[in-house]
């Protein structure tokens, strides 16, 4: 190619104007591809809410049910397991439930819960998303004289009580998270939705 | 390419069909630059057996990795059964499908081996630089497919493995829950997710063949090294075949090409002992709760990665939460890989290979190698407090072998390197 008489000035301007224009083309073809990964319509709406029925379950008991692809944990507390709750505040990260996005605002109390007597929670550790083992006995050999009942997780070691909180030094850094439920009569519980009870 | 420029015979113009072809395509132009006559250092022995063995296993993935999608299905609802179709009822399938899970394991014991082989050698020293980017690229693209893989047989390890893995991206700050819904493509591991992991484990390891020719394109550049790290091009010319080749080179065809088959001969029998009698290799190749459907209430008691991640589980474990944040944990996870990119800035030694270099080289090496292993049997167990601490020190061990490299390698004294290669 004769390179004489070439105007470099203007073919850099001319090169630099195509190359940003077709950067921003790319830019524009990318959305669709990368927003196509998101969830669609359907994984959307997939979110219906789901009823408990506590009327069987018995004290001390963990019943699960399935919302949004999560295991949701209903577990009937003893007044013992009750009573064992304040005793560990000291050991526990957040023991007030002063994080407001791990509950809604009616469960931000000293048992986490509506009634005393019931526990949601949503089964999933705030670490790394296992499912914790319940494990409601007293003073177990593995997990010590000092545990009064809680959950477990296999995968790396983080210990929450009976009211899903975390205890201290362990991964998990928060509560486990309360979904947003409420009771329809006195022995069904919608998990999703509220009425904005919050 | 070579700088060979003498006419031999494999030079001249070949007749019949050869030659028709050669007119149109450089059939013997590469088959010279690349096997005929790529000179490679006569004295390259035993280590340089595994980057040819884990090109073979990479055809054999590809190939057995085809057969299985043929009767796979990669759906939530089907994919488990249809695993257990593959070993019940397609013929031949259970020996397709286990050539293909003892092929991931081996296909990382080789591309270990080589890596290893890598660092005793100086082999990413310049001019190699590039080469061995490309190679740590490689390894990335490998640990990829094999984490988009795991997931495909739908089994209680495969779906809590990508779960804590994919839950990783939640941990970076600000953008992380995004990041790790777009990942999944929904709000927990389903059947989108499982969809497209197949296509990403479809497609990526054609990509890898891609980087694997660059690889080789980059290596035949520069020429391959040895165990003195002498460079051959710089020696004496002149050998039997070739009067500008280098003196201690011989041609890769037919000399390397005859010893790799050999090793391959015996790769193959100890790769068909696993497949044929220990296929699961005592929960390490196949782990004990995939043999169960995926069940998203429920976490198995105990897991763990497939012993290839293991080493980077460990580490992740080992940090505590700062902040309230798994982040960190998550940075040194990923740095530990990544920080292989800077091993041609890191070593500051006069000399290539382990052979030539100080006491401190030797002893870091050993030290690296032991934390490695140490970190991969750590992340097999399950986390106690001795087992963290342990992981906590030789994850400090690990990074101190790439951190302190500019300073070990300049303190010590080297031994003197000899001009020629030695046997």
């Amino acid at each position: 190619m004769n390179a004489e008489g070439v105007d470099q000035k203007r073919r850099r301007v001319l090169v630099t104007a195509t190359s940003a224009v077709g950067a921003v083309g790319a830019g524009f073809i990318a959305v669709p591809f990368i927003s196509s990964m998101n969830p669609s319509a359907k994984a959307r709406a997939a979110g219906a809410p789901v009823q408990a029925d506590v009327s069987k379950l018995e004290p001390g008991a963990l019943l699960r049910v399935k919302y949004r692809g999560q295991p949701i944990w209903v577990v009937r507390r003893t007044e013992k397991m009750l009573q064992a709750l304040p005793t560990l505040d000291a050991k526990l990260v957040d023991p007030d439930s002063v994080l407001a996005t791990q509950q809604p605002a009616y469960c931000a109390n000293p048992t986490r819960s509506i009634k005393p007597e019931y526990f949601v929670a949503i089964g999933i550790c705030t670490h790394l998303g296992c499912s914790p083992t319940y494990r409601p006995e007293f003073g177990p050999d593995d997990l010590g004289a000092g545990w009064k009942g809680g959950w477990f997780c296999p995968c790396h070691g983080s210990k929450f009580d009976l009211a899903g909180r975390v205890y201290k030094g362990v991964p998990a850094p928060t509560n486990l998270v309360i979904p947003k439920h409420q009771y329809v009569n006195e022995n069904t519980i919608l998990v999703g939705e509220d009425e904005g009870a919050a | 390419m070579s700088s060979d420029t003498t006419v031999t015979a494999a030079d001249q113009v070949p007749g019949g069909f050869l030659g028709w072809l050669d007119k149109r395509f450089p059939v013997m132009a590469v088959w010279n630059d690349h096997l005929a006559q790529y000179y490679a250092p006569k004295n390259m022995g035993f280590w340089s057996f595994f980057g040819s063995l884990a090109l073979v296993v990479l055809v054999l993935q590809i190939v057995t990795g085809l057969w299985l999608a043929m009767s796979y299905k990669p759906s939530a609802a089907e994919a488990f059964a249809s695993v257990e179709y593959i070993m019940r009822d397609v013929n031949w399938g259970w020996l397709i499908r286990y050539m293909h899970s003892t092929g991931a394991s081996f296909f990382f014991i080789l591309v270990y081996l080589h890596m290893f082989r890598g660092l005793m050698w100086g082999s990413y020293q310049k001019p190699r630089e590039l080469l061995w980017i490309i190679g740590v690229v490689i390894y990335l693209a490998m640990m990829a497919t094999a984490f988009f893989g795991y997931l495909l047989p739908w089994g209680q390890m495969s779906y809590w493995g990508a779960q804590v893995i994919v839950n990783l991206f939640a941990a970076v700050p600000a953008v992380g829950d995004d990041l790790s819904t777009w990942v999944r493509g929904d709000y927990v591991i389903s059947d989108t997710t499982l969809n497209r992991f197949f296509a990403f484990h479809f497609v990526i390891p054609f990509i890898l063949a891609a980087l694997v020719f660059l690889h080789i394109v980059a290596l035949h550049t520069v020429g391959s090294t040895n165990p003195d790290g002498v460079e051959i091009k710089k020696g004496p010319k002149g050998n039997k075949w070739s009067a500008n080749a280098p003196a201690d080179g011989i041609p890769f065809h037919p000399y390397y090409t005859v010893k790799d088959i050999v090793g391959l001969v015996v790769f193959a029998a100890i790769f068909s002992a696993v497949v044929f009698y220990a296929p699961e290799l005592g929960g390490l190749f196949l782990e004990a709760p995939n043999f169960q459907p995926a069940d998203p209430l429920k976490t198995p008691e105990h897991i763990a990665p497939v012993w290839y991640f293991t080493p980077y589980y460990a580490m992740l474990r080992a940090v505590p939460p700062i902040g309230g944040s798994q982040f960190p944990g998550v940075v040194v996870m990923f740095g530990a890989i990544l920080i292989m990119f800077l091993m041609p800035w890191l070593d500051r030694s006069p000399v290539r290979s382990i052979r030539y270099k100080g006491m401190l080289s030797k002893i870091a090496l050993g030290a690296f190698v032991v934390s490695f292993v140490v970190l991969a049997y750590l992340g097999l167990q399950p986390a106690t407090d001795l087992y963290t601490l342990l992981s906590q020190i030789f994850t400090v061990v690990y990074f101190a072998f790439f951190l302190l490299m500019p300073i070990y390698t300049k303190l010590e004294k080297t031994k003197p390197v000899p001009e020629r290669v030695t046997t």
